[in-house]
Parts: C-alpha cells; structure tokens; sequence
C-alpha cells in the first residue's frame, strides 16, 4: 500500500506562487480561495534577518481532526494516507475547518461543500505529480511513496531533520518541512 | 454574458443534462460530463512576459482549460511560473478590447465609439497621409514591445520611418547590452541569459531580484545552484528573496555600486586574485585599468557605500577564491542612475578578471547556430531623414523612447505627429509621465494595437484590438540555451471577438496605405513553413510538439578547440575601453556621486512581483487574486519614529508635490532607513481596467524626472526622493 507524504525543502523556495495557481487551474478553486499558499515570515533585526518561505497545504493528517469532527462522514481517510471529502455526504456545517488546525479549508460557496487539498489525487491516478509539485519553479515541493524506502521523499526524511506545522497537536501530517533557512556556508 | 470558468462550469453542468444534475448538485459530477468530449492539447511558448516559455495548452471543445509547461523547451522545463498559468486569466478577460475604436471625446476622457476595421484603417489613413504631406513620413514614430513589435516595425519600414523605439532599451536592460558590448564585444544575453547559474560557485547579484523577477528556466537554474552549494552574494538596499538565500548580503547605500565595484577590481588586482592565464591571452588594457584603480580601497568604499570594510573584502576574495567557475551576475533591468553603462562595464571587467566568461558556473558562450536567412523578397524604401530615436549619444544601440517623447514635444530635430504604440503601456513605462502627456498634446494622431484598455490605450484616437499569444501564430522563434532549438507559436484557440493578429493589423495597414508591395506573405504560417523547410525543420512535427533542438550546438565553455570571439575593436576583451576613450567618456569606470534624499525624504526604489509582468497582467483575475496591491516598503525605525504601523494608509508625494493613490506600508526590517520600495505597475488610472482600476500606487507617477546616460541615452530610474504621508 502506497503511503503519500509531501517534502518541502524550504531552502529552494522563491516564493514565487506558481504553486498556487497551478494549484487554482488545475483543480479550478473558486475565485478568491486557496488550497495552498506561501508564507513568508522575516526574523531579526535589520542588517541581521532570515527569512522563512513556507509553503502550506492540507496536512493529510494520519491522526487527522476534520474526519474526527465530520458529523456525516464526508470526510474521510484513504488507505494511502490522503485526506478526501465525499462532496455528496457534505452538508456544509464547517466542523471540519473549525476542527482543522492549519485553516486547511474552505467551503465552496457555489456549491455548499467543503474543500481543500486532494493531492491532485485525480492526477496521482493517471501517474502524474500534484500540478503545484509539477510545475515549482524552485522543486522545492516534493512528493512521493514514503512506502518505497527508495523514493525521494524517503531519501530526504532520511537526510535531513525534518518538522511538521504543530507537531504538538498530535495531528500527524505527511507534509515535511526539510532546510528551513539556506545553510549560511 | 461574461464568461467567467465558474459560469462556465454552470454552462457545463447544465449542458450535460438533467440526468447529471439530478445525480449530484455538484460542479464536477457536471465538468466531468463535458471533459469527455474533444480534449487537444496544443504547443505553443507563452508571452504573459518576456521570457517565452514553452507551453502545452489544455483545449476542450473551443476553450482554453489549462496551460502546462512544455517539457522539451529549455525556458520552461515542465514547469510554468504563475504568470504563465494564469494566460487564460487574459485570454477571457471581459475588460479585454473587442473591437477597433475611435475616440469620439478629447482625448484621455475615454470617449470612444466602435468601429469596423475597414473604418479603424481609413481614419488612420486619412491622418497618416496629411502628416505624410506636411512633414513627411519619419515623422511617424513607433512604440514596440513584445512579438508584435516586429510586424509594426516592419509596416514603419515599408511607410519610411526610421523611429522605432522600444521601452525594453532605455527604460531597462540597454546599458547593460551597451556596456558588455564594449568589454566582451557581445552582450550576455541570448532567449535566456547566459548565466550559468546552476554550475556557479560563487555568485554576487547586484540588485537583481531574482524570485521576485520571475523568469523560468533563469530561477530553476537560480534555486539548482542553491541546491548544489553556490555560495551567494548579494548587494541590495533591500532584504529581497534572493538576499534571503545569500550567505552574504551587502545592504549597501542606493546609488554607490559603482564605488564598491571599483574596490573589488582594486582588491583582485593588487591580492592577485585574477586569472593571469585568461587576461594575457584575452585582455588588453591591463596595466591601464590597474592605474586607474589603484586609490579605490576599501576603506575609502566602505565610506561611499555605508558597507563594513571587512564584508567588502571577505567577499570579494570569496569570487577570487572559487574563479573562474563564478559570477558576478550582469544583471537585468538596468536603468538605475544615468551612469549605468559605467556600472555595466564595472561589472563587465570583473568578469573578466575573474575568468568567468565562457567558463563552467560563469557566463556561458551562445549556442553554435547557422541557419540560413530567407531570401528578402521586398526592398524597403530608405527613409530621407535619420532616425531621431538614437538621440545625440555616441554608443545607442536601439531607438530611445524618451527621445522620441522629446522631439514629439520641441518638434526638432523635426516634428513627430503620429505615435504607434504596441504592446508597451508608456504611461506607465516612461518617468515623468506629465511629460508623456504633453508630448500626447502635440500630436495628431494616437494609435494603440494592444490588448486590454490600459492607461496608454486610454490616450488613442484609434484603439486597434490585437489577438493574444493564444490566438495567433508568431513568427519561428529560435531559442537560444545552451543548447539552441526552434519553436512554435501558434493558435490554442480561436481569435475572441473582433480582434486580429499584429501581423495581419500591420499587413492590412500597408494594404490601405497603398503598400500593398511591401507585404511579404499572405498568411504568416505560410511564411513559417517556408523558413522550417529552409531550415530543415519538420513544420507539422514542430506544431506537434512545440520544440526542435538543433543538432551539435553545444558549445557552453571555452576549450582548446572553443575558442570564445571578441568582437570589439581590437578582438580582445577590452579592460580599457579605447572606443569610450575616443568619444571622451571615462574609458575606465569612474565613480560619481549621485545625490541623495534629503531629511524627511526618501529614495524611490521599485521592483518586481513574480506574479505581474509590470502594468501588463494586473487586470487578469487569477493574478490579481495573489497580487492587488503594492504595500510600500518601508524601515521598521524610521516607521516607528514616524508613528507608521504595518498595512497603515499612505500615499506618496513626488519631488513635484505630486502626490499618489492612498495605498498601503509594509512595514519591514528588509530595506534600509533612506529609501522606500514598491512593486512596479499598480495604480491604473483606466477605468476599463475594473479589477485593477486605482489599485496600489503608480510608482512611474512619482518619477518626476531622470538621469540620462551620456554613454547610451537610456535613462536613469532611481534618481528619485518621494515623502511619505499618513492618510486617515
């Protein structure tokens, strides 16, 4: 069984957006709502800063708080990790994003239900990466099998000291933060 | 019914059928309905900026769905920036032009009725004729940026005017071009730049923003650098996003480079740490530079740039240390201070110490390429008066907008009467824009081939509604990487509305002024397929596929066998410049100082976002939705002392009391005390512009003036001091 995680190494990114809005065509997000974004968050004091660019998405939480709090079962756990919303059982009550601690999701206002990250797991099916992992400027978004001890997110959890976004939350997420500043060489 | 993709995917759902509504109320159980049905994907290379990236367009039925990278084209690799996916975001832009329209109001009112093209064309025709009668026909000038320049340059050749001129030369990157022309006898540009960025172990950026200028292929290289260890320098007044990924960043004083630049030469000199080898085989001018350097130290430049003394050596030595595989990057935008081709020749002459050019991490040689040219099959008539676009400089390489402006105005050396603009928003792209306007006064005829209603189409008497990069073939462009190719554009979909392609607009208007001799082909494809033919190229396999490399042009680096040409004078690379030294310029780069803002003032520095291409994209929707304003940066102390809190309302004030939009401050450690920044663009005065109209701040309003470039007549931009001001 496939086990889906995402890696991102901070340190390639631009924060240039590609992502998102390849993320916005691709999975045709509605105007003015997002299923990923990018941070940028400054520490220090002129001259002396870093700078942080952290791109963000649904967590695909193993312990995963929206399909604890969906009171349908809307929301659920794929077998290969991947975090889904049944848009046909959604009644639109939001639990799930007052349950989500990384403002993972948005209701689609059109239509009624809740959304947010897939994966692009319609794309994984004909073997193609997530669009925005497809097409990072910087390939600093990773994605793979942490199944396949041999695939490169595996290979860089193994390399580096990697976080999550609120590992105390307990929520387990399967996307990794690697090189969160460019090494000062 | 304006076509947004929500209503779109309503269309949708509600074509499939009742059957699929009844099934689910949901948008996708209906999209997928129609997502069955005649699905093509079709190459072509992208123009929502400049670097022309291939791209796979997603077609469904008629409509344009999604756009992709090409993976063969080496600007894009695969992958396409936000600009670049964001292309239908323009293409079903419902403030976009329709049809031709002529101005039935005084002009910049935004009166307009609309016409037929036949009518669009004899209201020029009439104009053009009576400026041809009492002035003659130079005095029609034309404006041009992008793949459209081209075919109106073309109609300017066959009308008999020499004054082209083109925003990209004097109001960016033609110092730079002007200045390692006189060094290397070549520019560092190619489709892409030639930096080897991805090999490079160490880089210095001087002010470029890498990141926040988003060019394909140049920031995959960029972060491929980081990634394989290069070791990053960057001078900037400002924290930018390439400044956070630099081991060293030099936060120098705005307007002293040049001062910095010298100590560096000075400091490889005299710790030796340039490439003896390189310079006696290549050089000339050595010893000349090396006088001409001496006194430069780096305390004396610690004081001109407010730079510690040991960062400016530790640096610098870094370079040395790691030549010839390093770069001192040239740059992009160039248009800083007016003593811009001196910074380039600077930056030039230390690439040439330090062995970079034509070396692995340094500045690549161009691909080996020799196709033959197209028999030209029409002479063009030779114009009886010069161009007046060169203006008076002794090193010009292309024609200088703000000269043309000048003599629109003073009508010397003689009148111009008639503007064609494609392409480029001047009132936006020009400083100074007052000046634009009354240059504007003294003309009789506007003409505007463009796509959306921007600040400048604003000002036409006849606005001519042009086809976008998906809707229209461009001529075969050979892209030149490392390695070079050849590729297509051509139509994803058909032309929206009443609009056409420049090349049929410019053929079309040779046809009505009677130039019907000069039109060189009846359809551009056809044209594109005699070239393919001549170049051995299979045109219906490059229409499928978008790219074809051209065998055996790989020759990036220097070898026994690849030896790099220099062609300046004397065939070498030239440290002493003889060629400035004969028209009195500093043949060697000297320092000046340029003035600074005074107390309660502040530089006006300006830049880029990743997902704006200048003013060009910020009425698209799905760009706008990441990028609607430019919040004012501005120092962390001087904005507490000023009682100023991050996202308060602002405006700016000009050296002429012209004051800005109100607007919003960023309130930031990433930029020094004595400048402010914004992002280029923003604040369109177009009402048609609804999404963007009167958002942010004109930084190009602020512009009240600018320093000419004695070398090469393009103009300085950062010469600029605006106040800040507390809005309520």
């Amino acid at each position: 069984m496939k086990h889906y995680a995402m890696v991102i190494d901070q340190s390639r990114c631009v924060g240039c957006m590609a992502c998102i809005a390849a993320c916005v065509q691709e999975n045709q997000v509605p105007f003015e709502n997002f299923r990923t974004r990018v941070l940028e968050i400054t520490k220090g004091k002129f001259p002396e800063l870093r700078t942080e660019f952290r791109p963000e998405l649904c967590n695909h939480c193993d312990n995963a708080p929206c399909v604890m709090a969906c009171p349908t079962g809307a929301s659920y756990k794929r077998e290969d990790g991947i975090v889904m919303i049944d848009r046909d059982k959604c009644v639109g009550c939001k639990a799930c994003i007052a349950a989500c601690p990384y403002d993972a999701r948005y209701i689609n206002e059109e239509y009624g239900f809740a959304d947010k990250c897939t994966f692009c797991l319609h794309r994984l099916k004909k073997d193609l990466e997530p669009a925005c992992v497809a097409t990072c400027i910087g390939k600093s978004r990773i994605f793979g099998d942490l199944s396949d001890r041999d695939s490169e997110v595996s290979r860089l959890l193994a390399e580096n000291e990697s976080r999550v976004r609120l590992k105390a939350a307990g929520t387990k997420p399967r996307v990794f933060y690697i090189k969160r500043y460019p090494t000062k060489k | 019914m304006a076509i947004s993709r929500r209503n779109f995917l309503k269309c949708a759902a509600l074509t499939a059928g009742g059957a699929v509504l009844a099934e689910s109320p949901f948008v996708r159980a209906g999209a997928k309905a129609v997502i069955k049905k005649d699905i093509r994907y079709v190459p072509s290379f992208c123009e929502m900026c400049f670097w022309r990236c291939g791209l796979i367009a997603k077609v469904e039925g008629d409509r344009l769905v999604k756009l992709d990278g090409n993976p063969l084209h080496p600007q894009s690799r695969g992958r396409l920036c936000a600009k670049g996916q964001s292309g239908m975001g323009l293409l079903y832009d419902k403030d976009r032009l329709k049809t031709p329209l002529i101005r039935t109001g005084k002009r910049g009112d935004g009166k307009y009725r609309k016409a037929s093209w036949n009518e669009a064309y004899s209201y020029i025709a009439e104009k053009l004729t009576a400026i041809r009668k009492k002035y003659g026909p130079e005095s029609v000038a034309l404006f041009a940026h992008g793949s459209g320049g081209a075919y109106m340059g073309n109609f300017m050749e066959a009308w008999g005017s020499p004054n082209h001129s083109h925003p990209s030369y004097a109001q960016c990157l033609g110092a730079r071009e002007v200045a390692f022309t006189l060094t290397f006898g070549q520019g560092p540009a190619s489709t892409a730049e030639r930096y080897d960025m991805a090999n490079s172990r160490v880089m210095a950026l001087f002010g470029s923003h890498l990141g926040e200028n988003m060019h394909n292929s140049h920031i995959q290289d960029f972060v491929d650098g980081l990634g394989n260890g290069t070791k990053l320098i960057v001078i900037d007044p400002r924290y930018s996003t390439a400044a956070t990924k630099s081991s060293m960043w030099l936060p120098i004083k705005p307007g002293t480079d040049i001062a910095l630049i010298l100590a560096w030469i000075n400091i490889v000199i005299k710790e030796n740490w340039y490439d003896h080898d390189y310079i006696a085989k290549y050089a000339i001018g050595f010893k000349e530079l090396k006088e001409a350097v001496k006194n430069y130290t780096p305390e004396w430049a610690a004081k001109k740039t407010d730079l510690p003394k040991h960062q400016i050596v530790e640096a610098i030595r870094e370079l040395g240390r790691y030549k010839p595989n390093v770069l001192v990057h040239p740059g992009r935008h160039y248009s800083w201070y007016g003593d811009d081709t001196q910074r380039g020749r600077g930056l030039a002459i230390l690439n040439a110490l330090l062995g970079t050019w034509g070396r692995k991490g340094g500045i690549w040689l161009p691909p080996k390429v020799n196709l033959a040219k197209l028999k030209k099959k029409i002479k063009y008539p030779k114009p009886k008066r010069d161009s007046l676009a060169y203006g008076d400089y002794p090193f010009s390489s292309a024609g200088i907008t703000t000269e043309v402006r000048q003599a629109t105005i003073s009508g010397k050396p003689y009148p111009i009467k008639a503007w064609f603009v494609i392409g480029t928003n001047l009132m936006k792209t020009m400083p100074a824009p007052e000046i634009t306007k009354k240059a504007i006064d003294n003309l009789d005829l506007v003409v505007n081939i463009d796509l959306m209603p921007t600040d400048m189409v604003m000002m036409s008497d006849v606005i001519l509604p042009a086809a976008s990069y998906l809707e229209r073939h461009d001529d075969l462009a050979v892209v030149t990487q490392k390695n070079a190719g050849i590729a297509i554009r051509q139509p994803v979909v058909k032309p929206w509305k009443d609009v056409k392609p420049a090349w049929l607009i410019a053929n079309e208007l040779c046809a009505k002024m009677g130039l019907g001799k000069y039109i060189e082909y009846k359809t551009l494809e056809e044209h594109m397929r005699e070239k393919a033919k001549l170049w051995n190229i299979d045109y219906d396999k490059l229409s499928r596929v978008g790219y074809i490399p051209i065998p055996d042009s790989y020759h990036p680096y220097i070898t026994e066998k690849n030896q790099p040409k220099f062609d300046t004078d004397s065939k070498k690379i030239e440290l002493y410049s003889s060629a400035l030294d004969d028209e009195d310029m500093d043949p060697v780069p000297r320092y000046t100082h340029h003035r600074e803002p005074p107390a309660g003032s502040f530089r006006l520095i300006y830049g880029r976002s990743p997902v704006q291409t200048f003013s060009r994209s910020i009425n698209n929707k799905w760009l706008w939705e990441l990028k609607n304003d430019n919040a004012v940066w501005l120092n962390a102390d001087i904005a507490r002392q000023m009682g100023i809190k991050n996202g308060d309302k602002i405006s700016l004030i000009n050296e002429k009391g012209g004051k800005s939009n109100v607007g919003r401050v960023k309130v930031t450690e990433r930029i020094r005390k004595d400048c402010v920044y914004l992002i280029h663009g923003f604040g369109s005065t177009s009402k048609r512009m609804t999404m963007a109209y009167g958002r942010g701040i004109d930084d190009t309003q602020m512009m009240t003036h600018y320093a000419t470039d004695p070398i090469c007549g393009t103009n300085g931009l950062r010469v600029n001091f605006v106040k800040l001001l507390k809005e309520s």
